[in-house]
């Protein structure tokens, strides 16, 4: 596993690099993935403390995974999200299927 | 005299240079004095163009993309052309959520984000000829 992920029982944490743009987000779905095949994982957590940069290729990975968990309520939450991803998060309407936590 | 300044860079549709490609723009506009949001909103921007010329105009091949970054006064300029396959209905690809690469984890939101975060936004696009994004956003500071 990428020293970026860790899963504590059936909860995945997934912390991104600085720029979540394509070629990043294609490389957290194939990691990613790899592991929901695996074991048995109910939620993810994406935390984004140390993302400054973000595209549509990021709303793209989360609402991909948001349907691999089969489209549940909460079972992807965004968190420490700054000013830059929420604005991206919340123009897409990402926000009506994913919980965002603000960062501190 | 008004403050002019331009810059064109070619470069391969490689995932890895869409990186470069926005760090570009942005540094270019420094000389404006831009605040972090606008920075951040031209990266996404110039992002969001490099990456449709890859994945949509090119779908992966390696060929040329060019940007060329122009000031005047406090207004920036933004042009990304590709000569990959064109788009056939402009207007539906620019629809929100519109993507024909969702298996991809594509999330549409493409020509959204750069309406959202330049002032202007136009596209010409030919099919089999090419696609040529032209944005502008002027620097409020």
């Amino acid at each position: 596993m990428e020293p970026w992920m860790q899963i504590k029982g059936a909860c995945l944490t997934v912390t991104l690099p600085p720029e979540v743009d394509h070629p990043v987000s294609d490389r957290i779905r194939k990691e990613s993935d790899k592991i929901l095949a695996d074991r048995y994982v109910s939620t993810m957590v994406f935390d984004f403390q140390n993302t400054t940069f973000m595209d549509s290729s990021g709303i793209g990975l989360l609402m991909g995974r948001y349907k691999v968990l089969g489209m549940r309520s909460k079972s992807i939450r965004a968190v420490n999200v700054g000013s830059h991803v929420e604005k991206l998060l919340r123009l897409a309407g990402v926000h009506k299927y994913i919980e965002i936590c603000r960062q501190k | 005299m008004e403050n002019t300044n331009e810059m064109t860079i070619i470069f391969d549709s490689r995932p890895v240079n869409e990186g470069l490609a926005r760090v570009a723009a942005a540094s270019f506009c420094t000389q404006l004095n831009p605040t972090l949001e606008e920075i951040a909103d031209i990266k996404t921007a110039v992002s969001e163009a490099v990456t449709n010329c890859i994945i949509h105009g090119y779908e992966g091949k390696v060929h040329k993309i060019q940007m060329t970054c122009r000031l005047r006064g406090r207004e920036l300029s933004v042009d990304v052309i590709d000569e990959g396959v064109g788009i056939a209905d402009v207007e539906k690809a620019m629809e929100p959520l519109y993507t024909t690469k969702p298996e991809k984890d594509r999330s549409g939101m493409g020509f959204t984000f750069m309406e959202a975060f330049m002032d202007e936004i136009h596209v010409e696009s030919q099919v089999g000829k090419g696609t040529a994004v032209h944005m502008k956003k002027t620097i409020r500071r």
